[in-house]
């Protein structure tokens, strides 16, 4: 099935080695000649010494999800030599530093021996450069083999090392001395190779974090307080990079305020108090930090305080995989803290909606005066993704919510007739109105808190206000539904009986299955989700349908439960699909569930 | 109980300040602490300070944790907003409000326990980022709020009311405060308000990071005469007499004669002074190390040194630390914050 741009090249090399900086030299200059691709990144939880890896799917039809059976492994780590050379498909290739040749105990694979090793030393007196200049050498030899265009790779390397003009320079010869042994041994180049295409042109490749620090950006957020955890890091680490590039004045003032906080309670505390004090403030962890968060995200829900977090969800539980991702916060986020608790959740599925909803989840925690969680993941949080171009409406209006300054204040019972509350549900939106300190000299001053308080943030130990005031905040849920974002449907026959729900990183991977179902007949009908709380859509495509799977990255079926218990979906309806094993998701995966449970006996038989 | 509203009638003839209010205007609701509790004292002094500085009560925020003494800024400033947060983690919620807008007053109240146990993290974390604010501990060696039990600071083999002794060392905030770069420290006793007034006005005006260990007996638990956190135990042994400090409002000129060498005088950030005077020839409060002897050496004599004990003359704030704007940015514009689609354009054409 593989073939001219349709094809997956995976490196195995060591961490620490240098190898990122040339592998993702190899996947921009693929992405430059238009060419849909999608590196993932397989790394360990370690700074030098452990295997790592590299996949690069190629596709000019788009799909971009992970594919098992690697067409071309460039097996670049002796660790791992047996696996890798297993991993290969018949029929396919096996690329190595032949300087210490070995035998490969594979028939129906062609072993490409590259005396790498010999040709840097013969090159290079210094021992480092000997060493990073190796990956160069395969990127070339990969440059003859798959046919990649030189002027596009030429200015790959350019703009990776911009202003290093010598290093250029360098790292070509590298590349020329790998691409003259290929030309030189192989039949270049082989039957799986690449051509410009027009898949990936007018998109950019970019990482979730890296797009979600913009769309943090974009929305105005000034205060950032974070600590570091993989994978979220790279997250709050963009949004400084972005904004010391676009947030700093004339003369050298920073119009925002990032700590690194002495862990997640503080990171969390730090937003909070931004959020209460009238900043758009945010924080991102991941599972770890999340558990350590969770009483804080019960005061601010409680309290009605706007805040934004990012959860780049990895493999848990506990420390788990940190390096792995994993679809498997989803409850813990949703009713994050002890007590009743509710979270509005937004789920991206693609860098460029990171950026979107990443900006959009300051509008709604402002507007609804409660934490909001995007869920991302490590999947979409560290790997580049083809994705469409950032956009951004400038007549776009901030929604601060409801706020009111010293006039509203003063004018509030005329307006409203009535006297101001912190907590009175004027609007029978179940939103009330904030201020924030130092507004008025007299009026709108209050306590907040996270004790029992009744409609003007007094403290109350009444239990008949209590419940009054959970029920109001419980409404707010409801008045959620208006704003958060729609679901994606996708109909594939109007009276089909079997549909699908899924969401986030596994995007790529059922549009894929569900492709191929239909080509073999077997039309499926789906909905990502893309917020909780669930708008009505989702339980009228329940209802539509006699079985709904569920297709999510952890083990207990999370999502399944949460529509179960939310939009009150019968169980028996919810087909559970589930992969956990911390890899990005296969279309291959879900076919199997979906035929396995639709046509079972061709199932068993394939 | 739930919450008592005082009467907000006004005796026509009480005192004004000059932005012509009253003491009653720098009040709160009615206290629930216990009658005698220390934080109540603390409370009064505080509204004074405040009265008396003609602070605007709606430029401060009160921040605190949870205990009783985190309960007290319902008691002050009932103008200001107030925001009880979790237990131990004032330190966050007062950073990130510092954050978001520098140019109002913060007052974080808080306990042993919050401070020195759950929130000793925060604490430390907050002192080293220089956030200007007053962060006051009303301490009183127990945990009030959950009924007694002995606290961090508690002082090693300090017995309970049952008359079993404290097996542990104690944390002395003030050491910390100062190790850590806290450019105001000052420990102070709720009995004695002379000394706490003028100490919470000059914390008040310090630009800075500035920490106010205030003594504060815990009637109910932990007032037992044999107790070093009790009135008792602190009036016998209270060593105030060390340092005393004026403080002068920036009206006002400094009046008072002291004798040669006996006295210092501080310039503060917002115009008012600072007059020391009866210095221990051991102790200059601009010196941190003779600080912290000063502290070990009473404390090694069961003595509590009380007053400024240390003062570095001028701070960097975290504002400083980290290059923000000179406006608070809370109040920055959308139109500055938020770069807008041909910047987009340009970062999308880098990602091609
Ligand atoms: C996470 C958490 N753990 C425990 C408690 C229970 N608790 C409430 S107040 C308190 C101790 C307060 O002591 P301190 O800060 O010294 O205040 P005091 O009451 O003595 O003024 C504790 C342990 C809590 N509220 N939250
Ligand atoms: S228990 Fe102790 S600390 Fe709490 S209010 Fe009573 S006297 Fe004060
Ligand atoms: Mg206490």
């Amino acid at each position: 099935m593989s073939g001219i741009n349709d094809f997956v090249v995976k490196f195995a090399t060591v961490n620490g080695s240098g190898s990122a900086s040339a592998n993702g030299i190899f996947a921009k200059t693929l992405f430059r000649m238009g060419i849909p691709v999608s590196p993932k990144n397989i790394f360990p939880s370690n700074i030098q010494g452990l295997p790592t890896w590299y996949e690069v799917r190629v596709s000019e039809a788009g799909y971009l999800a992970r594919r098992d059976g690697i067409d071309l492994m460039v097996a670049m780590n002796p660790q791992t030599f047996k696996e890798d050379l297993a991993e290969v498909v018949p029929g396919g290739w096996l690329l190595y530093d032949s300087t210490l040749p070995r035998l490969w105990p594979r028939e129906d694979v062609t072993i490409l021996g590259v005396p790498i090793a010999e040709m840097c030393a013969a090159k290079w007196q210094d021992t480092r450069q000997r060493q990073l200049f190796k990956n160069m050498v395969y990127v070339g030899a990969l440059s003859a083999l798959l046919d990649i265009d030189m002027d596009v790779l030429k200015g790959a390397v350019a703009d990776q090392l911009k202003g290093k003009e010598k290093l250029v320079a360098a790292n070509m010869d590298a590349v020329g001395l790998g691409r003259d042994y290929a030309l030189k041994n192989f039949n270049c180049p082989l039957p799986i190779h690449l051509r410009h295409a027009e898949g990936a042109k007018g998109k950019i490749l970019v990482s979730g974090n890296d797009a979600a620090g913009l769309g943090a950006l974009y929305a105005g957020a000034t205060v950032c307080a974070w600590y570091p955890i993989t994978p979220s890091t790279s997250l709050a680490e963009a949004f400084e990079r972005h904004a010391k590039r676009l947030r700093v004045t004339k003369d050298g003032r920073r119009l925002f305020g990032i700590v690194q906080a002495e862990d997640e309670l503080a990171a969390i505390g730090v937003a909070i108090g931004g959020g209460w004090n009238g900043a758009r403030a945010f924080t991102a962890t991941s599972g770890p930090g999340i558990s350590l968060m969770s009483e804080f995200l019960g005061l601010a829900y409680f309290a009605e305080v706007p805040v934004v977090l990012f959860n780049i969800q990895r493999g848990g539980p506990s420390t788990g995989m940190p390096t792995r991702t994993q679809q498997s916060d989803i409850l813990s986020c949703a009713y994050a803290s002890h007590g009743d608790t509710k979270h509005v959740l937004l789920f991206p599925a693609n860098p460029t909606e990171c950026f979107s909803m990443g900006a959009q989840a300051f509008d709604l925690a402002e507007r609804l005066q409660t934490p909001v969680i995007v869920m991302s993941d490590l999947d979409i949080g560290m790997n580049d993704w083809v994705t469409e171009p950032f956009a951004w409406n400038d007549a776009h209006v901030h929604d601060r919510g409801k706020v009111l300054d010293a006039e509203q204040l003063e004018k509030f019972k005329d307006v409203r007739g009535r006297d101001w509350g912190r907590y009175q549900d004027v609007d029978e939106d179940a939103i009330p109105y904030r201020t924030l300190p130092g507004t008025h000299p007299t009026k709108g001053a209050f306590f907040t808190r996270g004790t029992s308080h009744d409609e003007n943030a007094r403290y109350t130990e009444d239990g008949v206000i209590h419940a009054r005031v959970l029920d109001r905040i419980r409404r707010k849920f409801d008045t959620a539904q208006n704003f958060v974002p729609k679901p994606e449907v996708t109909i594939r026959d109007k009276s089909g009986k079997t549909g699908l729900i899924y969401f986030g990183a596994t995007t790529p991977a059922v549009r894929e299955a569900l492709d191929a179902l239909e080509r073999d007949g077997v039309k499926v009908n789906a909905l990502r989700i893309k917020a909780f709380p669930f708008t009505r859509d989702v339980a009228s495509f329940c209802a539509m349908h006699e079985r709904v799977f569920v297709v999510e990255q952890n083990r207990d079926a999370q999502m399944r439960s949460l529509l179960m218990t939310e939009a009150e979906v019968p169980g028996a309806k919810l087909i559970p699909a589930l992969n956990y094993d911390g890899m990005p998701l296969t279309a291959a995966f879900v076919q199997g569930v979906v035929l396995k449970q639709l046509q079972p006996a061709k199932a068993a038989a394939e | 109980m739930s919450y008592i509203a005082k009467p907000s009638a006004h005796h026509p003839a009480l005192p004004k300040n000059a932005l012509g209010l009253t003491r009653r205007d720098y009040e709160g609701t009615m206290s629930t602490l216990c009658a005698g509790c220390g934080h109540d004292s603390i409370t009064a002094a505080l509204i004074e300070a405040c009265f008396e500085m003609d602070l605007p009560a709606h430029r401060i925020a009160k921040v605190s944790g949870i205990g009783c003494s985190s309960k007290a800024p319902t008691y002050f400033l009932s103008r200001s907003h107030g925001f009880n947060s979790v237990h131990g983690r004032m330190p966050s919620i007062s950073t990130g409000a510092n954050l978001a807008n520098r140019d109002l007053v913060y007052i974080g109240v808080s306990g042993d326990g919050d401070t020195a146990s759950i929130g000793l993290g925060q604490f430390c974390h907050a002192v080293r980022r220089r956030v200007n604010m007053t962060y006051i501990v009303m301490n009183n060696g127990c945990y009030g709020l959950t009924k007694g039990q002995f606290s961090a600071t508690n002082d090693k083999l300090s017995p309970s009311k049952k008359g079993e002794p404290n097996p542990f060392e104690a944390i002395d905030l003030c050491q910390m405060a100062i190790q850590l770069g806290a450019g105001f420290v000052a420990r102070s006793f709720s009995g004695d308000k002379t000394q706490l007034i003028p100490l919470i006005k000059a914390a008040i005006s310090y630009n800075g990071f500035a920490f106010l260990d205030v003594i504060s007996p815990c009637v109910t638990f932990n007032n037992h005469p044999t107790s070093t956190k009790s009135y008792d135990y602190v009036r016998a042994h209270n060593m105030a007499s060390e340092n005393k400090l004026d403080y002068v409002e920036p009206k006002d000129e400094i009046t008072v004669d002291y004798a040669e060498g006996a006295s210092a005088a501080i310039a503060l950030h917002d115009g008012s002074r600072l007059v020391l005077h009866k210095l221990d020839p051991q102790h200059d409060p601009r010196d941190a190390d003779a600080a912290i002897m000063a502290i070990r050496g009473n404390s090694a004599k069961g003595q509590v040194a009380t007053g400024l004990l240390y003062i570095a003359e001028s701070q960097q704030d975290m504002h400083d630390i980290l290059a923000t704007d000179a406006r608070p940015l809370n109040a920055l514009p959308m139109a500055e914050l938020c770069p807008g689609s041909k910047a987009l354009e340009a970062i999308n054409g880098r990602l091609r």
